[in-house]
């Protein structure tokens, strides 16, 4: 049932409610948006007996202070913040019991960029197009098409669970200031000189501040086009490297447009952008090439894992 | 003949052709409008755009060789079925004045009156090629040589959502308010994206768009009825006589 489960004392930096993205309407311009880490989602979900695409509530650098007003189970997963309930340190990867009139404070992160809050229950925010996720450009889905507020009230569907179940540690990802990323090249990888294939995968980038919800804006060595960096507007994926005429890329995020007119050297795999969504600025990023075979290895195994780890917590 | 390449690891990317033309265009239509027909497993969802398509899909359910296989029969299939008459929407537009503030340029920059730059922006049907960028956007096709303007050296921060411009060789109008640097010549009170509404977007790729003139009441009344959701766009059948 419908029950008002957060007072937003502080809103944190950027606060949203973000499930697995909404799709079906990038033919119309409306960007799937979504969690940008996928993974500590839908973990969290697990830890609390939700459906994996359950909606969450997804923190970005600077947590939100959130004051319970039932009682409720949680879990935090993703980057290292230090949460804590009325001063008690709580566990990250691991869910609990909140208690109704307990204050959660997310803090700030010290490694990854993003976590996310699950709610036994889950949150309760309309479904627009078949998503709860924020777009936050367009202005709508999640709690109003915004982040939190202070003041703002979050509804939710509490349900009592077993909380204490935890994410085995070998489970656990590790953030740290440098980063591999597999892409599958293409489909303008004809449209740069060989020099600069060579360049984009035995360089090092660098993650720069311009960096948001949308896209990553990178440094490094400059990527040069044969003719020009524009291209006839075509769609978009997750985690599409486009090069504009500055020849450094922008790696296209959660809530990328859905059609671009920029050459686009490749594609970062499903698997890597999980750990591209827990990048901080400076951290020094290293591409390489895959095949597709072994990029959807790499995908399904990661299905595989989530669908175990969903089985082993419904007993 | 099309050519299928990997976008990423979920989806696949249909190349249609170097050259935006009506005939590519068409050829997509098909294509999509099959795809939707024959539902196959594990597609999530298809972007039509100018020479391309891409098909978003779930791994776990086809593999890359299999939906390329498939791909390649549904083209097959597609390329002799019929073609339906498209639909064009008469957009009303109250051009110039603060809300169109680059008519005069675009006029001056053509040695044209502002009357004859209406007239010719008023008097096509533009062809909605793709739809994208933002939530509602109809990238179309169809402007006369006469119009193209160079674009803005300094993009605008903002213009208003419904503002109607031109950059380069291309029009088009503005759903929300976000940053460009198209030449503004005008300003249409209809809504192009409401999400509140059953069907949030306006338009969809293969439909046409026609602009008419109107002056300041009409714009006021037309806004007023929009904002009260009792105001429609007007329609016909493209090749039919104009009501």
């Amino acid at each position: 049932m419908s029950t008002e489960i957060f007072k937003v004392i502080k809103p944190g930096l950027q606060t949203t409610v973000q499930d697995l993205g909404r799709y079906g309407y990038q033919q119309f311009g409306i960007s799937p948006s979504g969690a940008m880490d996928p993974y500590s989602l839908q973990v969290a979900n697990i830890l609390v007996g939700n459906h994996p695409g359950e909606a969450g509530l997804e923190i970005a650098f600077v947590g939100p202070v959130l004051k319970a007003k039932r009682d409720m189970v949680i879990a935090i997963c993703g980057g290292d913040f230090f949460p804590q309930v009325d001063d008690h340190e709580v566990s990250l990867w691991k869910s609990f019991l909140l208690k109704k009139g307990q204050v959660l404070s997310v803090g700030v992160c010290k490694a990854g960029a993003r976590a996310y809050i699950a709610v036994a229950g889950g949150l309760d925010v309309p479904v627009v197009l078949g998503s709860k996720s924020t777009f936050l450009n367009g202005r709508f889905g999640g709690l109003e098409g915004r982040s939190l507020q202070k003041g703002d009230i979050l509804k939710g569907n509490p349900v009592l669970r077993k909380p204490h179940r935890a994410l085995h540690p070998s489970l656990i990802p590790e953030y740290n200031r440098k980063l591999r990323l597999r892409v599958i090249l293409g489909p303008h990888q004809h449209m740069f000189t060989e020099e600069s294939i060579g360049r984009f995968l035995n360089g090092e980038y660098v993650i720069t501040p311009q960096s948001n919800r949308m896209g990553y804006q990178l440094n490094g060595p400059k990527l040069e086009h044969l003719s020009g960096p524009d291209i006839i507007s075509d769609p978009v994926p997750l985690g599409g490297i486009q090069v504009p005429a500055s020849g450094q890329p922008i790696i296209l995020m959660a809530e990328r447009q859905t059609t671009g007119g920029y050459t686009r050297i490749g594609t970062v795999i499903s698997a890597d952008i999980p750990k591209l969504a827990q990048a901080v600025p400076d951290t020094i990023t290293q591409f390489a090439t895959v095949s597709i075979e072994e990029a959807q290895r790499l995908y399904l195994e990661r299905q595989i894992l989530i669908k175990y780890l969903s089985l082993a917590t419904a007993k | 003949m099309i050519e299928i390449e990997p976008l990423g690891d979920t989806a696949i990317r249909v190349y249609f052709g170097d050259e935006i033309s009506e005939t590519t265009h068409n050829q997509i239509l098909q294509f999509t409008a099959w795809l939707s027909i024959v539902k196959i497993d594990g597609i999530v969802e298809w972007v039509p755009a100018y020479t391309t398509v891409a098909i978003y899909y779930r791994p776990e359910v086809i593999s890359y060789e299999k939906l390329t296989g498939v791909a390649a029969k549904v083209f097959a299939a597609s390329s002799d079925s019929p073609q339906r008459t498209p639909i064009v929407y008469e957009i009303p537009v109250l051009y110039g004045g603060e809300t169109g503030e680059d008519l005069s340029y675009i006029a001056n920059y053509h040695h044209l009156t502002e009357k004859e730059v209406i007239a010719l922006h008023s008097g096509q049907e533009y062809l909605i090629y793709m739809m994208g960028f933002v939530p509602g956007f109809p990238y179309l096709g169809g402007l006369p040589a006469k119009l193209a303007v160079p674009r803005l050296e300094h993009p605008r921060p903002s213009v208003l959502a419904g503002a109607v411009g031109i950059g380069g060789n291309q029009t088009g109008i503005y759903p929300s308010d976000v940053p460009s640097g198209w030449r503004i010549l005008g300003i249409t009170p209809v809504k192009l994206f409401d999400i509140t509404k059953q069907t949030p977007v306006l338009f969809a790729a293969g439909n046409y768009i026609k602009f008419y003139p109107i002056d300041g009441a009409e714009f006021s009344r037309v806004k007023q009825l929009t904002a009260e959701n009792k105001y429609k766009v007007k329609t016909y059948l493209k090749g039919e006589e104009q009501p």
